[in-house]
């Protein structure tokens, strides 16, 4: 009977084990809770025209994507996580990318002022108001960033806010190999 | 009688196991007839036999303007993982985030004819969130159809 | 400035927290009094720290400081005050930061209650409270830091999820944290009587108040949170077998095990060794609650943002907290000596029946939260353990608990007349049969389950009841006699009474608001009428409305009973721009006898609306019970025995300044 009191020990021992297991798949990527290729991936970009955000702007538009590499963009001025990846994006416009934004139903006055405070890297910003567009792109969450190829095909999808190691580790590198 | 301290520990332990014993059998065999598995669209086509049981069905909702009708009371809108489709009709009001290209989970049965009858239906909550569930099929029916392992 | 303030006070804590970890500790061994002494001054202290910098949270929320990253993403300028304050709770870094104030609250009240603990004992328990707070401080600076910057401020904040923004929710949390923590204080005093190897009936005394405490905060997060989930959520349910909701349910069943053992150790000095392994466990599922939340590898409606870093850096805690815990007491267990003997049929062996089958019911419970998971792991399948499960495991469990619970407590301590006991419950067991057979009768023995949970929750009634006239000697001496002896009977029996009975109105509320609930689902235009439950509702058609962040529809069900109108019912739908959100608000009349519940959907091409219209019984029976259950714990709080000397203490104080 004395070694009953070892039973609490091995129950406790056998739920870490499961917990441990479940996390290291999730943190393995063998199991994801919110990482999602894209279906598009290697297909061309959906068809669609946005009109711009500010009046006598220039919208954005599918035709646009053809002839350079470049980055399309999903944001809006009340989502957090777009603010921190901002300065990356700001990095690649003075790198000399081509970046276009689609404005997730947003505020045109609040996208504006954003644009304004944190520096515009956008060659043109689309509104998607009804967010018809973004569905298109398959998109789940905001931000959201593709690479498009020079032929309008859609090469890599990236989910949530970049950082600074997915600009050296992958956006860059895919661009950079894209353009030659 | 009277139990000293070691007879109470024996008591404690013994009970405890004849419970567990009887906790295990009823566990067991409540999770044979209630647990309810989660399919995708094509998961379930690919099935030979059609699961007689509860099931839920994930993925996202289709853009399908001629046959999403979210009014009424009688709703029919298609479930896909963007390589099958499923049709799903539900009686009810659907929740207040089901949107066309969100990611929802349908509970019920499937029907003789193709269609997924559900009771329920469970949407996300905010715009960051997704049932895992639905990330994992898509994430492995996108897989598939690039041809990398599964 | 606010920000910083908050930052640099809770690293203060953090070293404060190390300090009451270690120092106290080194000092009941070595049994140097000023390094005991410090316990107290820095439990005190580290309490001030984490509630300075919980306040700089809470100003920065009120004032909308969108320069901090946690208030950008969960607040909106244009929100209410309440929800502005709530919302400090409403997300992962806040609500851990809330929980970490009151876990050093708890600590501090050890240090201004415990004056009357050994000096050793109180340094031991306040070293092992500095030990969970320092590390679930160091989980807040490392992973989940509420104050950091947001540079650009953005203009506007996030907003909190509407579904979050209601009254029912804002006071959930606090509620339920009081319960997980409080429980970290007898987890301690488990762990000091471990280390001493000395447990008695007065250290039973030390922890039932504090048990007790925890409990009755616990049951009432729990209520709470069920009847959010009931009027907010739109569906008619009031509970879903959720895991998080789970996640309170185990500690609440282990912790009733524990406030029941308790009393074993501290009228019979036995069982001690299993309430030291109930303290523990009662505390470690607390914390396993909290993993399985905060780490989101479950998923329900609560869940907040999914980070598995957190879910090992809590995991980790898990292990160290309960594992050492678990660890001594497998060492140290067989020092605990065997108390007082009694024979198997007694009231501490009724204890004991009770505590094995809700700590099996907790057990299932957990089985039946973490199958899916444990699936996942193993094999890839995906799967759901739904209500069905529940209903065909933990309730046959469950049962033969209420069935004992009034036996056991009539029967004596040490040995017992069962037969007796049974006797002296005639007039419960034939009402309980009176109860079953009329049921059976009325609804055509379609019911057979219900008419026996009914007949139970009678029994459960009564024979309290009974217990109470017996105690006070009803109708055997004249009534004030009677009445006087009710006065002077001790606060516990009377918390244990309205427990009970409290348990039974629980049942009666759960069985017939589930089993005779009445649903429509209608398409309805303006001029309609439905009845349900004895009412009829005319719908009268739709408004636009506007609320202080949303706009909305409002839908107006006239209610009529016997011809008379008695209220206009509008359930809504609201939108709110700033979350980019919607909601149902459902129009709820609320009676004794049940609940006319009217949600709002959709308009159709045609200008019909969906209506969903549900008849609920007595469905307001379930939070009363559950409310009058934490009520009689908090009367058994105020029992003169557990604070006699604190009352010492007073009136000795009151004499000294008299003179």
């Amino acid at each position: 009977m004395r070694n009953a009191v070892i039973i609490p020990i091995c129950t406790l021992l056998s739920l870490v084990g499961i917990f441990g297991l479940y996390l290291w798949q999730i943190g393995t990527g063998q199991k994801s809770l919110n990482h999602l290729p894209s279906t598009l991936i290697n297909k061309p970009a959906p068809r669609f025209n946005l009109p711009p955000i500010n009046r006598g702007g220039k919208g954005f538009s599918t035709k646009m994507l053809r002839g350079n590499v470049s980055l399309v963009n999903i944001w809006a001025s009340w989502c957090i996580p777009c603010r921190v990846e901002h300065p990356y994006l700001m990095k690649l416009a003075q790198d000399g990318f081509s970046i276009y934004g689609i404005n997730y139903k947003d505020d045109p006055k609040n996208a504006n002022t954003f644009l304004k405070v944190l520096g515009n890297p956008y060659r043109a910003v689309g509104a998607d108001h009804s967010g018809l567009t973004s569905i298109d792109w398959g998109v789940y969450g905001y931000p959201e960033t593709f690479i498009v190829d020079s032929n309008g095909y859609i090469r890599y999808r990236h989910v949530g806010p970049l950082s600074e190691t997915d600009l050296s580790n992958t956006i860059q590198p895919i661009l950079k190999r894209l353009e030659n | 009688m009277q139990l000293t301290g070691k007879q109470q520990r024996l008591t404690i332990v013994l009970l405890g196991l004849i419970l567990c014993s009887i906790a295990t059998a009823m566990i067991l065999a409540a999770l044979k007839d209630s647990v309810v598995y989660f399919y995708s669209p094509t998961n379930l086509l690919e099935k030979q036999t059609i699961p007689e049981r509860r099931v839920r069905v994930g993925g996202l909702v289709k853009k399908n303007e001629q046959i999403y009708t979210k009014t009424g009371v009688v709703n029919l809108f298609i479930v896909t993982d963007k390589k099958n489709d499923i049709t799903v009709r539900f009686t009810g009001i659907l929740p207040d985030l089901f949107r066309e290209g969100q990611g929802v989970v349908a509970e019920g049965k499937i029907g003789p004819n193709g269609v997924f009858f559900a009771d329920e239906v469970l949407a996300k909550h905010d715009e960051n969130y997704m049932p895992p569930e639905v990330a994992e099929t898509l994430r492995r029916s996108s897989k598939s159809k690039t041809g990398e392992p599964r | 400035m606010i920000a910083e303030t908050g930052q640099f006070t809770l690293v203060l804590a953090l070293i404060v927290a190390i300090v009451q970890g270690t120092l106290p500790l080194a000092g009941s061994v070595k049994n140097n009094i000023r390094l005991m002494a410090l316990g107290s001054t820095s439990a005190t202290s580290l309490f001030l720290c984490v509630l300075v910098s919980f306040g700089c949270l809470i100003q920065a929320f009120i004032v909308s400081d969108f320069s901090v990253f946690n208030v950008a993403q969960n607040s909106h300028t244009q929100k209410p005050l309440l929800y502005k304050i709530s919302g400090v709770w409403g997300n992962h870094e806040g609500s851990m930061l809330l929980w970490v104030t009151i876990l050093t609250l708890f600590g501090a009240s050890v240090a201004a209650f415990g004056k009357n603990l050994p000096e050793s004992l109180k340094a031991r328990v306040l070293s092992i409270q500095g030990l969970i707070s320092a590390s679930f401080i160091s989980f807040i600076l490392f992973t989940s830091n509420p104050f950091l910057r947001l540079d650009p401020a953005p203009v506007e904040g996030q907003g909190l999820n509407p579904i979050l923004q209601d009254p029912g929710l804002a006071f959930h949390p606090p509620f339920l944290y009081i319960g997980y923590v409080g429980f970290s204080i007898v987890f301690s005093f488990a762990v000091a009587a471990l280390i001493e190897g000395r447990i008695d009936p007065a250290w039973a005394r030390w922890v039932r108040p504090w048990t007790l405490a925890a409990w009755c905060s616990l049951t009432i997060g729990i209520a709470l949170g069920s009847w959010w989930a009931y009027y907010e959520l739109g569906w008619g349910g009031w509970w879903f077998w959720d895991p998080v909701e789970n996640a309170s349910l185990i500690p609440w069943l282990i912790g009733t095990a524990l406030l029941h053992s308790a009393i074993v150790v501290e009228k019979r000095d036995a069982l001690k060794s299993w309430t030291i392994l109930l303290a523990i466990l009662t505390f470690s599922m607390s914390l396993l609650g909290t993993f399985l939340v905060r780490s989101g590898i479950l998923t329900s409606v609560h869940t907040f943002a999914t980070d598995p870093e957190r879910g090992v850096f809590i995991l980790l805690l898990l292990i160290l907290i309960s594992g050492s815990a678990l660890i001594l007491y497998a060492l140290r267990a067989s020092l605990i000596l065997p108390g007082g003997v009694f024979s198997p049929i007694s009231r501490e062996a009724a204890l004991i029946f009770n505590n094995l089958l809700l700590t099996t019911g907790a057990a299932v419970v957990l089985l039946g939260t973490l199958y899916p998971l444990l699936l996942d792991a193993l094999y890839g399948a995906k799967v759901s353990v739904g209500p069905p499960f529940y209903n065909a495991t933990f309730l046959p469990i469950m049962a033969p608990v209420l069935v004992a619970c009034v036996i056991g407590s009539m029967l004596r301590w040490k040995r017992a007349d069962l037969a007796g006991v049974l006797g002296r419950l005639k007039v419960a067991t034939l009402t309980a049969l009176l109860v079953v057979l009329t049921i059976i009768w009325a609804t055509g023995s379609g019911d057979v389950l219900v008419a026996l949970a009914l007949g139970v929750s009678a029994w459960i009634i009564i024979g309290t009841m009974v217990q109470v006239s017996e105690r006070i000697n009803l109708f055997k001496f004249p009534l004030s006699k009677s009445l006087s002896r009710a006065r002077n009977l001790p606060r516990a029996f009377w918390g244990m009474v309205i427990s009970h009975s409290a348990l039974g109105i629980l049942v009666i509320g759960i069985t017939i608001s589930s089993a005779w609930r009445v649903e429509f689902i209608k398409l309805m235009k303006a001029g309609d009428t439905v009845s349900a439950g004895g009412y009829t509702l005319t719908f009268a058609g739709t408004l636009p409305i506007v609320g202080p962040n949303y706009t909305g529809i409002q839908g107006q069900f006239r209610v009529e009973r016997n011809g008379k109108e008695i209220t206009v019912l509008l359930p809504e739908k609201r939108s709110y721009p700033a979350e980019r959100n919607r909601t149902t608000e459902a129009g709820i009349l609320s009676t004794i006898s049940g609940d006319l519940y009217t949600v709002l959907g959709e308009m159709s091409e045609n200008g019909e609306w969906s209506t969903r219209i549900y008849f609920n019984p007595m469905i307001n029976w379930i939070w009363i019970g559950a409310i009058l259950m934490a009520f009689g714990g908090l009367i058994s709080l105020t029992d003169r025995r557990l604070h006699i000397r604190l009352l010492e203490k007073f009136s000795k104080e009151a004499n000294g300044n008299a003179a």
